[in-house]
């Protein structure tokens, strides 16, 4: 029982990272094609300003978690995906730094140098995020002793691949209507047309991976023993076509938080159809990892969960007070009033 | 090299730089608390400036910190794998605690001072900065914890083939731990303080924003002068601790080979590892060494000879770097009770403020060569007399960390480069004035 609360606590960590950090991933990949000049390029920077780093705590709190909860499945799961795993921790340092270090320096060639930073340091994790998640679902060649037996090019695969094409879609999309929600004039235009535009893109990279979900994958398996779930993929789909719904009426608050809702819809169909395994064996059942044999004991998951039950409302409290507190459009006159970092 | 080396030399290279960084946020956001607390109490418009300018230099060093930080919890995984799995039930959630306690509140909330200049209260704004102190030194106490469970395990048992948590307060409430809180918070706020006297130094020098520069230097210097002497006092303490539960890291600090009673301490010596033996030793301090570990002149040290050969520490890293902390700690101490006799006359002292200029980097030579005490001598153990560090490496490819060492040298020297200039830059700047131009504020 604790460790399934603690399964869906994982996915649920998981799902409100890919929700948070997915709209800044998104908009800093998208930056070139969004931003004409200096001017722009720093207000969009400013609109990702107060939230990106609050936003990565989700990850290293996911990260931690699983380390936590499930030693096992982290240390075999870290290891096996050593390299894919390294490119997304250089990527996110070039691009954390890049808030910081951007505009401290009024030299073009400085200033372009971290905007690729941003651009290469967004777009690579938002790619290979759903490369790694797509694997996790289909399964990696775990063998006797959690030995990763699989190579450097294992993870690319056709599923792979669709998992970080959809993960790129899905995180562009929320980053463009994050665009639209906190910009005015051109640059708003802007994020709404890239938003209208890619989301046909979306939908049908959507379906594509739930079809070969079905082709390539076991997750529906606990679907069809439990109908129940399909609420679940059945609440990605129709946020997803609320998207649209309100990009047709210009509403970008609510397109944006129907993305939100589409993300992390997707992200728990993928987990609960995982479950209870954590990570898959492609080569043999027996090999996988699941919340039986690779879970923390008992007093440590029941110490984890008053701890999380204790603080996580709280970081949600302040995180969406702070939400609030910058909810206003950015302006060029803030970027003369406030400190960009 | 085999994974096992390339891995161990990528951890150091790893956590060095993130202690390159780290410590001065650690003092830094307590220091401008108290800038941006005065200014609220007072209304003098020097304290918010200093706020804004330490806070500048302390906003770099942050970002490094965050996102070198994120490589540490990483590689617990991707190249510790055995260990991880072996002791995760304790460390992993010590490490999710650290995250979820400190992590979000410091992120969150530095964004707030940062971006909530104009939109805050000052109170509330000032308040940010006291929640960011709070969750920087938060987050130290966490992985000081997890770090001290690894020097002295206690509260656990070995089931199925792991260590599996037994009682959680005993982990969390252990002196070691407590005494190795104390005084890595210390060194970081003493680094703080010289920082901040530093570059103040700098500016008295040049006889340039004197009344600012003042400000700054006195109060670095009361935070510094009481760290530095408490540190004298909180060090000899837990080096009892250390002599207590880590008595091969003892041997190896003080290159002590012969078990004896009455063990000497000497002023200077040379190791020679290869022949178990000191090559030179002068000045002797007759029954010092047991003195200073366990209180009693006649107290029997156990010498590194009667400790197996697989089971000791490197002797002269470890020595070295013990007698480099030690000796800058006193150097500290001595030049901030100067610094006090000073204070009322500090344009008067340009070779002293010279000096002070020059200190910058001691601490930060002091922090490092402390944490090479701490985890060189711990060796050959990942986790004292628990598990070795060789059985705790992951099944990878030596090729595939032999990649990834060389990225980590390349990206961390060009960012730490990059992180040195700006430094270098903006403390040469000194404070913008208020209200300032555009794009030119904190």
């Amino acid at each position: 029982m604790l460790e399934t609360i603690w399964f869906i606590l994982w996915g649920v960590l998981w799902a409100v990272y890919f929700m948070l950090d997915g709209y800044d991933l998104g908009l800093g990949a998208l930056m070139p094609f969004l931003a004409k000049n200096d001017t722009e390029r720093r207000l969009i920077y400013r609109t990702m300003g107060p939230h990106w780093d609050g936003n990565e705590v989700w990850l290293i709190t996911a990260g931690g978690v699983t380390f936590a909860a499930f030693p096992t499945a982290y240390a075999v799961m870290f290891s096996g995906l050593y390299s894919a795993l390294m490119l997304i921790l250089f990527a996110l340092i070039l691009r954390g730094i890049s808030f910081a270090f951007r505009d401290a320096l009024d030299h073009p060639r400085w200033k372009s140098i971290w905007d690729w930073c941003l651009i290469l340091g967004s777009f690579l994790p938002a790619l290979l995020f759903g490369v790694a998640f797509a694997n996790l679902f289909q399964g990696i060649p775990i063998g006797a002793g959690g030995i990763y037996q699989g190579g450097l090019l294992t993870l690319i695969n056709p599923y792979g691949l669709a998992g970080g094409l959809l993960f790129l879609l899905l995180f562009t999309v929320h980053g463009s209507l994050w665009l639209a929600v906190k910009t005015e004039g051109d640059l708003q235009q802007r994020g709404a047309a890239m938003a209208r535009k890619l989301w046909p893109w979306l939908l049908v990279m959507a379906v594509l991976f739930l079809l070969s979900t079905q082709r390539l994958t076991f997750l529906y398996d606990n679907y069809l023993a439990h109908p129940v779930l399909f609420l679940i993929p059945a609440v990605a789909v129709a946020a997803l076509i609320m998207i649209r719904v309100f990009m047709g009426k210009a509403r970008w608050w609510k397109a944006w938080f129907a993305s939100a809702a589409t993300i992390a819809a997707a992200t728990l169909f993928g987990v609960v159809g995982l479950y209870p395994d954590l990570l898959k064996s492609s080569i043999d059942p027996a090999h996988s990892l699941n919340i039986h044999n690779a879970s923390s004991s008992p007093l440590t998951l029941k110490i984890m969960l008053g701890v999380a039950l204790t603080f996580v409302p709280l970081v949600i409290a302040y995180q969406v007070w702070v939400h609030w507190l910058f909810k206003d459009k950015v302006r060029e006159q803030d970027l003369d009033h406030e400190e960009a970092y | 090299m085999d994974a096992l080396m390339l891995s161990r030399l990528q951890f150091a290279v790893a956590t060095f730089f993130h202690f390159i960084f780290v410590p001065l946020t650690l003092g830094l956001s307590i220091l401008i608390a108290i800038m941006e607390t005065i200014y609220v109490r007072t209304g003098d418009e020097d304290y918010r400036r200093m706020a804004r300018f330490w806070g500048r230099l302390f906003i770099i060093n942050f970002a490094i910190g965050v996102v070198t930080g994120l490589t540490l919890e990483f590689q617990f995984g991707t190249n510790w794998s055995r260990y991880s799995s072996y002791v995760g039930d304790i460390f992993g959630s010590l490490l999710a605690i650290e995250a979820t306690l400190a992590f979000f509140l410091e992120s969150t909330f530095l964004a707030v001072w940062i971006f909530g200049w104009n939109r805050l209260s000052p109170r509330v704004h000032c308040l940010s900065i006291w929640l960011v102190a709070l969750a920087s030194n938060l987050s130290a106490l966490w992985i000081l914890i997890a770090n001290s469970w690894m020097q002295h395990p206690v509260g656990y048992t070995i089931r199925g083939g792991r260590a599996e948590l037994t009682d959680f307060l005993a982990i969390v409430t252990q002196p070691f731990a407590i005494q190795q809180f104390f005084h890595t918070v210390s060194g970081a706020y003493i680094l703080a303080g010289f920082f901040v006297m530093g570059i103040s130094a700098y500016h008295l020098l040049r006889r340039q924003h004197i009344p600012f520069f003042t400000k700054s230097f006195r109060m670095a210097l009361t935070f510094a002068l009481v760290f530095s002497l408490a540190e004298i006092v909180q060090g000899h303490i837990h080096g009892g601790e250390v002599a207590k539960i880590q008595p091969t890291k003892l041997a190896a600090m003080e290159s002590h080979w012969e078990s004896q009673t009455g063990a000497p301490m000497w002023l200077f010596l040379i190791p020679d590892e290869k022949n178990e033996r000191n090559l030179v030793e002068l000045g002797r301090i007759p029954g010092a060494l047991s003195m200073l570990a366990y209180h009693s002149f006649q107290a029997p040290v156990k010498g590194l000879k009667d400790f197996p050969k697989d089971e000791r520490p490197p002797v002269t890293l470890t020595f070295v770097a013990f007698r480099t902390m030690v000796g800058l700690g006193f150097l500290f101490a001595l030049l901030t009770v100067v610094a006090w006799f000073k204070r009322n006359k500090l344009l008067e002292s340009p070779g002293f403020l010279k000096v002070m200029l020059y200190a910058i980097p001691l601490p930060y030579i002091a922090l490092q060569a402390g944490w090479i005490v701490t985890e060189v001598g711990r060796q050959p153990w990942i986790v004292y007399g628990l598990m070795k560090t060789r059985d705790a490496v992951s099944p990878i490819a030596a090729s595939q960390v032999g990649v990834s060492l060389g990225a980590f040298i390349l990206v961390y020297s060009l960012l730490g480069a990059a992180a040195f200039y700006l430094m270098i830059r903006y403390a040469r700047l000194g404070p913008q004035p208020l209200p300032a131009a555009a794009g030119e504020e904190v």
